[in-house]
């Protein structure tokens, strides 16, 4: 199984990221650089956090127009994962590929911290290793990961089941304590908690591993 | 535009520039005679600044120990490197931003981290991880307030963007820094020894490249801004301020690290302090060649700059490699792969000067070793201040002095003293800051703020693992400087002992008003003793470190004396990391080190007291605490130690209070002290509490130097001498003091 994360100018989560991707079995991953114009022979694609182009402009709003973007809007409708945390989110949700918007802050601080997440919905491909209602421990790193979507959108998100993950004390003012969604196909996954973050226990926690493995799950199963 | 030669010398212009009489005339003798134009009086200038030569500290700096058989790299280059093993090296150094960060918190902190992380990046290593330490005045003045939280934003905004963890620091908060406050930046690197860099240019005829961001007219005449003392008129000087864009950083970086492993390149250097100016002399001066630069092609964010102001500028996020000729054009490649540009903006020449030509013009020709090594040393006069010969009057009657005011403002009730300390501002939580701070990117950070006495890190592909703190309490160096220098270091090895770590080796900020007052000469003087005399004693070398002088507000006098302690420490196995909390019901609380050296004078309880600190700062026994050192260090690799966490501000009381916070777990002291007091807050010595379930093999191992203070209990309170806190109420206060101080305030 082949692995993509993506980087772009500013990017500095993408180490972990490919790390992360590196303790899973049987998988081989690799950086593609933001001026690729081709995603072909990916199995998933991770976009991941950091300041692309600065966050200057808007977040992820400059990104969005890097020439591997038009491959990875293909590559998500071919129905195959992909997984943006943070900046990857905010750079998915300018792309088009997720609704609704990161605001600042509610305290127009960042904040870096472990924060409790409930497992929202356990019947999607990036959640299907936990439990339903799970709560679990990742951390936080942003300042602009306040989700917000309009009444009707939600009521839409809620039905489909398209609510990953929600924060159990909502660190940033999100809309009803969103803190991870997905689009109504359910392979596109966009999360401001950095699940990279804990997947060995010396750095602190192995809550993230669960949601490589349910990506791993699928693929394994698709191509089975 | 500018003054001619003679109008310099005649209507002495040069004193504008923070250049004396005397110094103008040895640039006159350094140019054979010939008087300095305006660009070369400008240039001579800042390279002369105390920031860039270290003229008045140079004389003190030479008694650091910078030698041991793994220090590939001393004081001298971007940043020191020591050898860490698996062909690994650590490198790291310290830097201070004060001056800017008075008049401009955000920009003025956020610089200073981009300053030190490329003084890291230019000797090969990929920055791993920041440290910082900062001080301001008390935070009931609104302007002290508002330089606390907007200096935090700086560096959380450029250090986050960067992507480089900022993983511990320390904070204290004082009216001596009223005005000034205080703010150093520490960054820390990995680097293959292969990869290892120098500042050096070489090779005649060979290129001189210029990377980054293009120059501008922002943060002309820093260094020299950063050598006087702050005035009401400093707000004047905002322009001096640079500006920071961290974006810019990280793509350098990782352009530059891509860029080393090109065979062709000779040396590399960042453009600090002094810009083009310091780089292109300090890479001639060290290959023993000089540099021609034409200005003409210098990219400019402005128009109509001059040479003067291009030389001068200290536009951020620049760096100068020299690169063998022919090869430009690759090496330009790779920083456009990261849409950087690299241009040649000049040539390796043998004759050692540094020449300046700007539109077709020659403006200055200056000999690099003038500019760099042959800088005045000045040996300042000393004298040993009134202050301290009336502090140590004082010392007998402290102690007497705190039981009084103890009996009377808390009829000795020791919980509601602790209470109280636990809300003291240097000593609460600093969460508010840390967690504005992405202390985890990089996914190494296996103890970040609050968790271990010092920051751990594990090194990816190794057993390793780092650990780092900051470290000085500038109370006590101001009360009894060479005995508070050497408790600083004291304070620093216990930090990285009790993570796990062998010390390996320090980078010193010093921060200190001006030289040119013998008192504070004094200060310098006698905490660089203290500092040494640890150093020697606890066998860890000095590989860097940076001054800062002139930290005086004309109208408040000058800051305390405050030599910041950075030091690193390596541990070969991961089960030995330790961290401070108690992981027990059961476990055995031990008390390491004696109080005999332990008092009052500085504490953070005659601060709270008094509202000032006075008499002798506590004492040390250096010989001791080294000992206790390699005990502690064994005894954690043997496995005794479940927790460990060292007694400083506070004395030992706050320390059991913090080694219970988040756990869930809480403390019954039994010991029987002679005098409580005493025993529970006052401060120095070489102290650890440790947890434990071989409370016998602790004892025998420590012999005298330990003693069983309690145990560590299921049930959250602690109890002491039949009193008892709920911890949650005492962690309540720790939490959230800081929060209060700054909200309610405001």
């Amino acid at each position: 199984m082949k692995v993509a994360v993506l980087v772009f100018p500013g990017s500095n989560c993408d180490q972990d990221m490919l790390g992360a991707w590196q303790l899973m079995p049987k998988v081989e991953c690799q950086y593609v650089f933001h001026s690729e114009s081709s995603l072909e022979g990916f199995d998933v694609v991770a976009v991941p956090g950091g300041f692309s182009y600065g966050d200057y402009l808007r977040c992820g709003a400059i990104a969005r127009f890097s020439p591997v973007m038009k491959a990875l809007q293909e590559f998500a409708e071919s129905g195959k994962p992909v997984i943006g945390v943070c900046n990857g989110f905010q750079i998915l949700l300018e792309a088009g590929l997720l609704e609704g918007a990161l605001l600042r802050n509610e305290g127009l601080s960042f904040i870096c911290r472990p924060e409790k997440l409930r497992v929202a919905n356990n019947h999607s491909m990036f959640t299907s290793a936990y439990s339903e209602n799970q709560v679990l421990e990742i951390p936080i790193a942003h300042g602009e990961g306040n989700y917000y979507c309009d009444a009707e959108t939600y009521a839409r998100l809620k039905s489909n089941g398209q609510i990953l993950f929600e924060y159990e004390n909502n660190p940033n003012g999100s809309f009803m304590n969103i803190a991870g969604i997905c689009n109504s196909k359910g392979n596109v996954l966009g999360m401001m908690p950095h699940p990279e973050r804990v997947v060995e226990s010396l750095l602190g926690g192995t809550d993230g591993l669960p949601l490589f493995h349910s990506i791993l799950n699928f693929c394994q199963h698709k191509t089975a | 535009m500018y003054p001619n030669p003679q109008q310099i010398k005649d209507q002495k212009i040069y004193s504008r520039m923070g250049v004396s009489d005397g110094e103008f005339e040895k640039i006159t003798e350094h140019l054979g005679g010939r008087l300095p134009n305006y660009t070369e009086l400008g240039i001579f200038s800042v390279m002369w600044s105390e920031h860039c030569s270290y003229k008045n500290t140079k004389p003190q700096l030479r008694k650091f120990p910078t030698k041991s058989p793994k220090v590939l790299q001393g004081p001298g280059e971007g940043a020191g490197v020591i050898d860490i093993g698996d062909g690994l090296a650590v490198v790291f150094k310290i830097e201070s931003h004060n001056h800017p960060s008075a008049v401009e918190p955000f920009q003025g902190a956020a610089t200073g981290v981009g300053g030190i992380i490329r003084d890291v990046f230019s000797m090969g290593a990929r920055p791993v991880a920041c440290l910082n330490s900062l001080r301001f005045g008390e935070l009931s003045n609104e302007r002290n307030r508002y330089l606390f939280e907007k200096v935090v934003k700086g560096i959380s905004a450029y250090g986050n963007s960067v992507g480089v963890p900022t993983v511990g620091g320390e904070i204290y908060f004082d009216d001596c820094y009223n005005g000034n406050p205080l703010v150093n930046a520490m960054c820390v690197g990995l680097l293959k020894h292969e990869d290892l860099q120098k500042g050096v240019a070489g090779g005649i005829g060979n290129s001189v490249l210029y990377v980054g961001s293009s120059t501008g007219r922002d943060g002309i005449h820093g260094a020299t801004f950063a050598s006087e003392n702050l005035s009401e008129e400093s707000e004047s000087k905002r322009p001096s301020v640079q500006v920071g864009d961290p974006f810019m950083e990280k793509l350098l970086i990782e352009a530059c690290l891509e860029a080393i492993q090109h065979p062709k390149i000779i040396g590399i250097q960042d453009m600090g302090a002094a810009g083009l100016s310091c780089s292109s002399a300090e890479m001639a001066a060290k290959g023993g060649v000089g540099i021609e630069l034409n200005l003409d092609l210098v990219p400019q964010r402005e128009k109509n700059m001059s040479a003067y102001e291009m030389m001068l500028s200290e536009s951020q996020e620049r760096m100068l490699l020299v690169v063998e000729k022919g090869y430009e054009a690759e090496v330009a490649d790779i920083f456009k792969k990261w849409d950087l540009y690299a241009v040649n903006v000049g040539t390796v020449i043998s004759e050692p000067i540094l020449r300046v030509k700007h539109k077709g013009v020659t403006e200055a020709e200056m000999p690099v070793q003038a500019l760099t090594e042959e800088a005045p040393v000045y040996y300042r006069n000393s004298a040993e201040p009134v202050y301290f010969q009336e502090g140590m009057k004082r010392a007998a009657s402290v102690s007497a002095e705190i039981k009084e005011q103890a009996e009377q403002k808390y009829q000795n009730n020791w919980m509601d003293i602790l209470k109280d300390l636990l809300a003291a501002s240097s000593i609460a939580s600093k969460r508010r800051v840390f967690q504005q701070y992405d202390y985890m990117v990089q996914t190494n950070t296996v103890a970040g703020p609050e968790k271990s006495d010092a920051a751990i890190l594990r090194i990816r592909g190794t057993q390793k693992a780092l650990a780092m703190t900051v470290d000085c309490n500038s109370r006590y160096v101001y009360l009894n400087p060479e005995k508070g220098g050497a408790l600083c270091m004291a304070e620093a090895s216990r930090n990285i002992i009790a993570s796990g770590a062998q010390p390996i080796g320090v980078t010193d900020g010093l921060n200190f008003g001006s030289p040119e007052n013998p008192e504070i000469f004094w200060q310098i003087e006698k905490s660089v003793d203290g500092i040494v005399a640890a150093c020697k004693a606890f066998d860890i070398p000095v590989i860097g470190g940076n001054v800062s002088l002139y930290n005086e507000r004309s109208s408040m006098g000058a800051v305390f004396p405050t030599p910041i302690i950075g030091m690193v420490g390596l541990i070969d196995n991961p089960d030995h990391i330790t961290t401070q909390m108690v992981k027990h019901a059961g476990d055995s609380l031990i008390l390491i080190g004696g109080n005999e050296q332990a008092a009052f004078g500085g504490s953070e309880l005659q601060k709270m007291l008094f509202g000032a600190v006075y008499g002798d700062c506590p004492g040390i026994d250096l010989d001791e605490a080294s000992e206790l050192n390699k005990r502690m260090l064994e005894a954690i690799q043997q496995g005794l130690v479940r927790s460990a966490h060292d007694v400083s501000e506070g004395g030992l009381a706050v320390c059991l209070a913090e080694k219970l916070f988040g756990t869930g777990f809480g403390a019954k002291i039994s010991y029987e002290a002679e005098d409580p007091i005493n025993w529970l807050f006052a401060e120095g010595g070489h102290r650890w509490v440790l947890s434990t379930a071989k409370p016998e093999k602790v004892l025998a191992l420590f012999g005298a130097h330990a003693s069983l203070i309690g145990e560590v209990l299921a049930e959250a309170n602690l109890e002491l001498w039949g009193e008892n806190l709920p911890v949650a109420s005492a962690e309540q206060i720790w939490a959230h003091a800081l929060d209060h101080s700054v909200e309610v305030a405001n």
